[in-house]
């Protein structure tokens, strides 16, 4: 598996992991600060095509940061699954981006250059920055009135090669094309605009080009690892937990995190469209093998005491699944023992498992017949676990969760 | 403004021992653009988050607001998941990095003698205008970061580093606002 990002809370602790965070802030308020990012005429110059240091700076961070994250990842360093990528809701994203471009040639500063410009005493960067900290305010105040605008368009996690169908590698060295045709636009705008002398500008910014299209050259080379790539570097010591059977859970286990209030119970039927109608548990999602990979982001963006709980009529399609989610990072994924078809021998009553039990079973097909679908309005689908005493050997462990919950600004 | 005094004496042990350091140039943009990739490619890779700014500063002013009217907190659903009931909103990882945030920007300007009390505005505007619109800048840009949930550094930096669709549409969208008012408030910066 990936080593990175790390898991900062279980290596370090909550106050361990605080201190790195605030080890990457000062660098972060370092760079912003050599940059002259402390200086709104700097930045607000930017708007007016004048001096261009806020693209430079900006793109060139992006487009850095990107290959270098692209490339690792192909190299199965880091682990994109568990990287935080803004989930996106478009049109509030796009409204509030507005306001915030006229914040910004008004008031000469973003959040963070603001804070910067702060703490080097520029007395509008202290007037901004209490600016901010009242719309924050407004904003906290005002919401309630427009809350399901904010909640709207919501896509999750949505990415460009996504949005174009396109490979990752390809859509990077897109960009990384892309910026540096900006960046020979901007040095044209600085030149002929900005009157500004560009023949003294250092030629290592060439070199620094050359690396960035070299990088995301490798990266496309490389590729971004399949699924199955990623569960090959996992697989023996995830099938030793198969075949020990310590990720197999009784049903009487699964009916019992569903009803404890400190865990959300997350179950996926991969079964076909038919079995799922014929009879299923209670808030099952419903999402066959083909479709799985679609909908893991929004797995990861589960809280962290969610269990996963896969199952098929028998366990065939929900060991497959498991292997799927356990190679995308998926953290606390069981699979129900004995499928369906062992949960409805266990919590169906007895006439009913008399008169209708199948007499040829075939793996992983539904062992019963269903004289109406009911789905999960069945019985057996939501049993009173009152009603069924069970002993069981219980075999959830909560893992702590090693990406990040919340990111972005949260 | 200011400008940079380069032919000023630099004798180190003054410079240590005097209020006000000798004023460094700014680095080269793509330098710092290029460092600045380094930052935030080491916080995905290390902590699997990004870089964010507003969100911290968002919590700080929440924890206030829960020092002085903490049932308001309370009947606000926005503000709840941050500080409803027990929770301290301080105990959150952006909190830590907006403070590293302010630490170096303010290490940073000490050691370049940047560190100084000014105004910096256009030529054409006085103190007082140009603080009023800072004010009033600060005020949108905070407004729209929350709407947008996150701003410059937690949204286009980061989102756009890891290609998401939404933090392209609002980098665009930024720049996009700002380049349309830019030539109607021209008289703020020229």
């Amino acid at each position: 598996m990936a080593p990175f990002p790390l898991p900062l809370q279980s290596l370090l602790g909550q106050w361990g992991a605080y201190v790195v965070y605030m080890i990457i802030g000062f660098a972060f308020g370092y760079v912003l600060e050599i940059a002259g990012f402390g200086k709104s005429t700097k930045l607000a110059a930017q708007f007016y095509f004048k001096e261009m240091t806020v693209l430079k700076v900006m793109f060139g961070a992006i487009i850095g940061a990107m290959v270098l994250i692209f490339l690792t990842s192909a190299l199965g360093l880091l682990d994109y699954n568990l990287i935080w990528v803004n989930p996106t809701y478009l049109w509030p994203g796009i409204l509030g981006g507005l306001i915030m471009g006229f914040g910004f040639i008004l008031g000469g500063f973003c959040p963070g250059t603001s804070l910067v410009s702060a703490a080097t005493l520029k007395l509008d960067g202290i007037v901004f920055a209490l600016g901010v900290f009242f719309g924050i305010f407004l904003f906290g105040e005002t919401v309630g009135l427009y809350e399901d605008f904010w909640y709207s368009s919501y896509m999750g996690r949505f990415t460009l090669p996504e949005l174009f169908n396109a490979d990752t590698g390809v859509v990077v060295l897109a960009l990384v094309l892309i910026a540096l045709l900006a960046f020979f636009g901007a040095e044209l705008a600085e030149k002929y605009i900005g009157k500004m002398d560009t023949s003294k500008e250092p030629r290592y910014r060439f070199a620094l080009a050359g690396v960035a299209v070299l990088i995301a050259i490798a990266g496309l080379l490389i590729g971004q690892p399949t699924n199955a790539d990623k569960w090959a570097s996992i697989a023996p010591q995830e099938d030793a937990k198969l075949t020990e059977r310590a990720v197999q859970i009784h049903p009487a286990e699964l009916l019992q995190t569903m009803s404890d209030r400190r865990l959300v119970a997350y179950m996926i039927d991969v079964r076909d469209e038919s079995d799922f109608n014929e009879f299923h548990l209670i808030d099952a999602h419903h999402i066959p093998l083909d479709r799985l990979l679609d909908n893991v982001a929004e797995m990861h963006f589960q809280p962290a005491n969610t269990v996963f709980v896969v199952m098929s009529n028998d366990e065939t399609q929900a060991t497959e699944a498991w292997r799927m989610l356990r190679a995308e990072s998926v953290p606390n994924v069981y699979i129900l023992e004995g499928g369906i078809n062992n949960w409805i021998a266990t919590y169906a009553d007895a006439t009913f498992k008399a008169d209708n039990q199948r007499a040829v079973h075939v793996d992983d097909q539904l062992g019963y017949t269903f004289a109406v679908a009911l789905g999960s309005r069945d019985p057996a689908a939501n049993p009173n676990p009152d009603m069924f005493p069970i002993e069981f050997t219980p075999r959830i462990q909560l893992e702590l969760k090693r990406g990040p919950t919340s990111g972005g600004c949260g | 403004m200011t400008t940079f005094n380069r032919t000023m004496p630099q004798n180190r042990a003054e410079a240590g021992t005097a209020a006000r350091r000798i004023e460094k140039p700014y680095v080269n943009p793509y330098f710092a653009g290029a460092l600045l990739g380094v930052v935030l490619f080491l916080a995905f890779f290390i902590t699997g988050n990004g870089l964010g700014a507003s969100g911290g500063m968002n919590r700080l002013l929440v924890y206030f607001e829960d020092l002085v009217a903490p049932g308001h907190i309370d009947r606000v659903h926005y503000l709840i998941d941050m500080a409803g009931g027990d929770k301290n909103p301080l105990d959150s990882w952006v909190v830590f990095m907006t403070i590293g945030t302010v630490a170096g920007g303010f290490v940073s300007g000490w050691r370049n003698g940047r560190l100084k009390l000014e105004v910096n505005k256009g030529p054409r505007i006085s103190n007082r205008t140009r603080l009023i619109f800072a004010f009033a800048g600060g005020t949108l840009m905070g407004y729209g970061a929350r709407l947008a949930r996150g701003c410059t550094s937690g949204q286009a930096l980061s989102g756009g580093a890891v290609l998401s669709v939404g933090s392209w549409a609002f980098m665009l969208a930024v720049f996009g606002g700002g380049y349309l008012l830019a030539y109607f408030v021209r008289r703020l910066w020229n």
